[in-house]
């Protein structure tokens, strides 16, 4: 399905970032959606009839406490681990019916992910890093290259791009961590605890160029996270509780 | 902190003597301030005068007046409007909130969709005040900074009280 | 020193104490250690294996009479003939033997004589006879078999071998008398060369397997280091965590010498009844020396603390965590080209050997490898590093792999280190062995095209050595026959004891075969040449002395020597015309007077000799084997051979077919490493392989960075092992006085290295797949 975006189309997307998110409706149903989702690792249930929705640009915060299956909800909903029971929609298309090839595509082009240690690549300098995913997905060094520096810049980390990962702090590592996420230009960004490493300052800075970046360019985030001044970026939360998730956002002020 | 919410609650489980209603309040939720008589009855009246309580009955005997209570249906839909209503965030909260989940938890109501839905009332709040922190200069930052840390805190308490629920509930019906 | 020893001991405890990942280590390195060890005892018995072999082989030869005087006929006395003889590439050694009475001398191994038609056989020739590829084999020796040979008489447990019992063998047809068994095998003192290529051979293969322990030593180590960390929070200095380390790794290396000496024994029992090329051994040859025992013993524990004291000098252990080489500390080349400079060095001036003269000095020769090879060793990583520091760009596999050893090259080069040694050392070894090759093989000038089988018999009797001819003819497979009978003739008359009698020989065929041997020209029955040797003056001088046409010549030369014999005269016609000889399918020249049968009655002649070539249908398998079988059926003591090109020395081939043997252990071992290293630094990356995946890396990336990873440092380390493996080559070869014949031959080898890495990322692909799992990023 994706195989019309070539990577001529990237660069653009890349470098015209659009703002998908004022032109989606709701019109035409979520963007990623799952129902009844069920997990369990060994006889352990992480996830017991999940539900989720997920519109274009928008950005949900998944909460609960530790061990209430946000991050297997946040793994499934990427694609990375096939849920027992339950059906998965991204764009129309059911993503456990995939195969690993086409799911790994979909990560690959779709998605991005930023995760609570950075998890840089250590021996590549931080431009490398962010150059990756499009190098992984076949674009030509240089351009990569281009679309790395510019996300670095839009991050406020440019000046460590020679650095590598061992030679600059947790925020720092962080944002090249979030440049990584936003340079393929997805429509989807996972987080999973992005801030759990750092200290509040580092943290809002982190949360504030994050969603920043991802509204100007319309992609949607999901955020597990457990604190709730991170989850303050989101448009809306959800909490998992026992494997269970429930919407408990109230209308935007006003409606009271 | 609504008294006459809190008493209409504590008559949901059945009908109590002014006296009862005084010793029932104390024992679980005036640590600090214990309630006097007068409050009681001044309380109790405005509630009849607005037919959220009935009289049951009067005992004659010693003492003062023992007037028996019983509450009406708009009074439960009263308590349950209450309930429901997250507070509006601000200092000092926890004392309404506790009343809130324990009552909830008296009358068989669900503690924890209580406190979710307080959970978000806060969150959206402090959305409003991450975007204007966002848009501010820092001033505005500093002032929004102050409040969300409030904010956190309170949030910290309800994820607490939350966890806790199963423990306070054995407590409460005890 | 109490203090050293408590903390060794503290750490040796923890090696068995240190949870699930604790036991792994110690286990991986046991199990390391124990296959190193188990190489080594292996190697330590190879001069009793060689020992034990050669006093079997003693003990079972027909005593010689020693002297002049031979054995008297007793009651215990038994003719014997060798009747030996070679199926599909394999000799079978065997003994006719017919006892002379009652009590007949018996050899190791039975308990009595065969009866006639019956034989003794060894087990695996026994096996041979009983299977489906025995068949034409057992038309060659059509006896009963009655007994099995017991190991006392045999070489090695594959060894084919048999006695056969006959009633009629007589000292007339050939057989000899003996009346004992046991006695000496003529052995030829090891030429020096062959010395030199021994001792080199050992270093070679033994080196490695040192590396690899060294290696193994170190299995896990990633996992140590923090627990050392763990141990310097509460306290250790960076000395204690050091012998604590050190008191690990000899717990891990005892525990592997345990395991080894288990692997030696349940091996050797396994090694016991398989061939490896030319070679085999009972289980109990394999005694190591007692001295080279006690060594392994020893140095492999110190070996395992020195190495683990050295190594952690480069890891800084925090108590918050390991820094590994806290500064990424520049590789000094210097003293890394010292060592192999110095090792070349030493053999350039070591004195000169030849290969039938002169002596090498085996220490010298040694220390030359060792120290050009350990050279090679150390050079890697400073090779690796200076490489790949200079390498940019490519793509993504490429340069993920190139930027882990920018940053750990190290690790990676250690690994290789043993395949780079090992590949040096064979390619040296494969110059030498080629070098002096033609030393080993005679390249005959024989012409297979014409003939491929010759036969010769010392028969009695030319009537019976036509009958072989005729028999020949009629044989499956056999195109053509050159037959000829031969005998000497001599010049009949008194010679005084330092005057040479002219002697020649007489060849006698039909007109046919004559002419394949000489330029006859035309040819009836009962014409007589004489055949000069082409281009020979003073050999055609010599023929005519004793081949004079219309005079006699003596053709029974006992009465020479004899005077009680009658000589046996006849002469040779006035008409016999002079030729030149040809080479014939052997590729020699025959020369002397040629006579066709109607010239000379063959079955008059008393000691001639039946040569025949035969030319076989190369299209008919196993043409060779019919002419065998032909050749037992008319008398099992005839020699019969296939003309190849090339005929092996033995000890050659020998000494060849063990360095094969050992290089494939070697390397086997050396891929080992690399898996177990390979594998440990993936599961070290688990969580960031899990990231990749989660962020949609194909397979094949990783598996292609993989690759890279190990096939960088590979391909250095085989560049550099040609280079220092051809020069050692060419230092060996010059000290033997040789010439370099083949500038390609670590060709084969450098594939060999090439292939083992491929063989390594393919098998740790499975469990990078199992890696690649998302599992990885659901901790914490």
């Amino acid at each position: 399905m994706h195989q019309a975006y070539t990577h001529r189309v990237y660069l653009v997307r890349i470098v015209l970032p659009m703002s998908l998110g004022s032109s989606s409706g709701p019109a035409s149903g979520p963007l990623l959606g799952a129902s009844g989702l069920r997990k369990a690792f060994g006889s352990t249930p992480a996830l017991d009839g999940a539900d989720f929705a997920l519109s274009p640009g928008e950005v949900v915060a998944v909460m609960g406490p530790s061990g209430s299956g946000k991050s297997t909800l946040l793994h499934c909903l990427a694609g990375i681990v096939r849920p027992d029971a339950g059906t998965i929609t991204y764009d129309g298309n059911d993503v456990t019916a995939m195969n690993d090839a086409r799911r790994s595509a979909l990560r690959r082009r779709d998605f991005g992910f930023v995760f609570q240690f950075g998890q840089l690549v250590p021996e590549l300098t931080c431009a490398e890093n962010v150059a990756l995913p499009l190098r992984l997905d076949g674009v030509r060094r240089k351009d990569a290259d281009r679309a790395a520096l510019h996300w670095l810049e839009r991050l406020e980390v440019d000046s460590v791009a020679r650095r590598r990962p061992d030679q600059i702090s947790g925020g720092q590592g962080q944002r090249v961590a979030v440049a990584r996420a936003l340079v393929t230009a997805p429509r989807v960004v996972f987080a999973d605890e992005p801030t759990g490493a750092l200290d509040s300052l580092s943290g809002e800075l982190v949360m504030r160029l994050f969603t920043e970046a991802a509204r100007d360019t319309g992609a949607a985030v999901v955020l597990v996270t457990h604190e709730t001044r991170v989850a303050a970026y989101s448009d809306r939360e959800i909490t998992v509780r026992d494997g269970r998730s429930r919407d408990f956002t109230l209308a935007p002020a006003g409606a009271r | 902190m609504s008294i006459g919410h809190t008493l209409l609650g504590l008559l949901e489980s059945g009908p109590r003597h002014g006296y009862d209603l005084k010793r029932a309040f104390d024992e679980k939720f005036g640590h600090d301030r214990p309630l006097h008589y007068g409050q009681v009855y001044s309380t109790m009246s405005r509630l009849l005068k607005n037919g959220l309580v009935e009289v049951d009955g009067v005992e004659a005997g010693g003492g003062p007046e023992r007037k028996r209570y019983a509450i009406t249906e708009a009074g439960i839909t009263d308590v349950e409007a209450w309930l429901k209503q997250p507070e509006k965030p601000e200092p000092y909260l926890q004392s309404t909130l506790y009343t809130k989940v324990v009552l909830a938890l008296l009358t068989g109501r669900s503690a924890g969709d209580l406190l979710d839905t307080q959970r978000a009332e806060h969150l959206r709040l402090m959305r409003i005040l991450t975007d204007r922190k966002r848009r501010g200069d820092l001033s505005d930052q500093l002032i929004c900074d102050h409040a969300l840390f409030h904010l956190e805190a309170d949030l910290r308490w309800l994820e607490l009280t939350a966890a806790r629920l199963d423990q306070l509930a054995t407590e409460v019906r005890a | 020193m109490t203090r050293r020893l408590r903390e060794l001991a503290l750490g040796a405890k923890f090696a068995f104490t240190g949870g699930r990942e604790g036991w792994i280590r110690t286990l991986l390195t046991a199990l390391g250690v124990g296959l190193g060890v188990a190489l080594l005892f292996a190697a330590a018995s190879i001069p009793h294996v060689n020992q034990a072999s050669s006093a079997r082989g003693d003990a079972r030869v027909p005593a010689a009479s020693g002297g002049k005087k031979a054995f008297e006929r007793t009651d215990s006395s038994v003719l014997f003939d060798m009747v030996g003889t070679e199926y599909r590439g394999e000799s079978i050694g065997g003994l006719m033997l017919r006892p002379e009475g009652k009590h007949p001398a018996v050899p190791p191994g039975l308990g009595a004589l065969p009866g006639p038609g019956e034989m003794a056989a060894s087990p695996a020739l026994r096996d041979l006879l009983d299977s489906p590829k025995g068949e034409l084999l057992r038309q060659r020796l059509p006896y009963k078999v009655t007994a099995s040979i017991g190991d006392a008489g045999l070489l090695d447990p594959t060894e084919l071998f048999f006695y056969a019992g006959s009633s009629t063998l007589t000292e007339a047809s050939g057989a000899a008398r003996t009346n004992a068994f046991g006695g000496e095998v003529e052995k030829l003192p090891l030429n020096p060369v062959l010395v030199a290529l021994t001792v080199v051979a050992c270093v070679v293969l033994l080196l490695p397997v040192i590396i690899f322990i060294a290696t193994a030593v170190r299995f896990g180590g990633e996992r140590r280091d923090k627990r050392l960390a763990a141990l310097r929070l509460v306290g250790a200095d960076t000395g204690m965590t050091r012998w604590i380390a050190a008191g690990e790794a000899l717990a891990g290396s005892a525990l592997g010498l345990l395991v080894g000496t288990a692997l030696f024994l349940f091996g050797r029992e396994l090694v016991g009844g398989v061939r490896f090329w030319s070679f085999a051994a009972f289980p109990a040859d394999f005694t190591p020396a007692p001295a080279l025992a006690a060594l392994v013993l020893l140095a492999v524990p110190l070996a395992a603390v020195v190495v683990t004291l050295f190594t952690m000098r480069s890891v800084a252990v925090e108590p918050l965590g390991v820094v590994r080489a806290t500064k990424p500390r520049r590789r000094r080349v210097w003293w890394r080209l010292l060592l192999p400079a110095a090792g070349v060095a030493v053999l350039a001036l070591s004195p000169r050997a030849g290969v039938d003269q002169g002596v090498t000095d085996p220490n010298l020769v040694a220390i030359g490898a060792i120290l050009t090879l350990t050279g090679i060793a150390t050079l890697l990583p400073w090779l690796v590093e200076a490489a790949v520091a200079r390498l940019r760009g490519g793509p993504v596999a490429w340069q993920l792999a190139v930027r882990r050893l920018q940053l750990g090259g190290g690790t990676a080069s250690r690994a290789v280190a043993g395949i780079t040694v090992a590949v040096a050392g064979a390619i040296s070894l494969q110059m030498m062995t080629t070098g002096i090759h033609a030393d080993f093989v005679r390249t005959t000038d024989q012409d297979p095209s014409r003939a491929q089988v010759d036969v010769t018999a010392n028969f009695p009797s030319g009537e019976r050595a036509q009958r072989m001819i005729h028999d020949f003819r009629a044989t499956k497979g056999v195109q053509a026959v050159i037959g000829t009978v031969e005998t000497y003739a001599t010049r009949p008359g008194a010679y005084t004891g330092d005057q040479i009698r002219p002697t020649t020989s007489l060849t006698v065929g039909d007109c046919a075969t004559l002419a394949e041997l000489a330029r006859v020209g035309s040819c009836r029955d009962g014409d007589t040449f004489v055949v000069h040797p082409a281009d020979d003056k003073r050999l055609s001088a010599w023929v005519d002395q004793a081949a004079r046409p219309g005079e006699a010549v003596n053709l029974d030369t006992t009465s020479d020597y004899d005077s009680s014999a009658e000589p046996l005269l006849w002469t040779l016609p006035r008409s016999a015309r002079q030729v030149l000889s040809r080479p014939d399918p052997m590729g020699e020249h025959r020369y002397g007077i040629f006579a066709t049968p109607g010239a000379v009655d063959v079955t008059k002649l008393p000691s001639a000799e039946t040569k025949a070539m035969i030319k076989v249908d190369r299209a008919v398998p196993d043409a060779a084997e019919y002419v065998r079988n032909t050749a037992a059926v008319i008398d099992p003591a005839m020699h019969v051979r296939t003309i190849d090109n090339v005929e092996r020395d033995k000890q050659y081939a020998s000494v060849q077919s063990g360095l094969r043997t050992g290089a494939i252990a070697t390397m086997l071992l050396i891929a080992l490493s690399l898996l177990v290293s390979q594998i440990e630094q993936l599961r070290e990356r688990r969580r960031l392989l899990s990231v990749l995946v989660a962020f949609g890396t194909r397979r094949s990336s990783l598996a292609l960075s993989v690759l890279w990873q190990t096939a960088v440092p590979v391909v250095l380390g085989v560049v550099l092992a040609v280079a220092g493996g051809t020069a050692l080559g060419v230092a060996l070869l010059d000290m033997v006085g040789k010439e370099v014949t083949d500038w390609w031959l670590f060709l084969p080898l450098a594939g060999t290295g090439t292939v083992t890495v491929l063989v390594v990322t393919l098998l740790s692909l499975p469990p990078l797949w199992r890696l690649m799992r998302p599992d990885g990023l659901r901790t914490e």
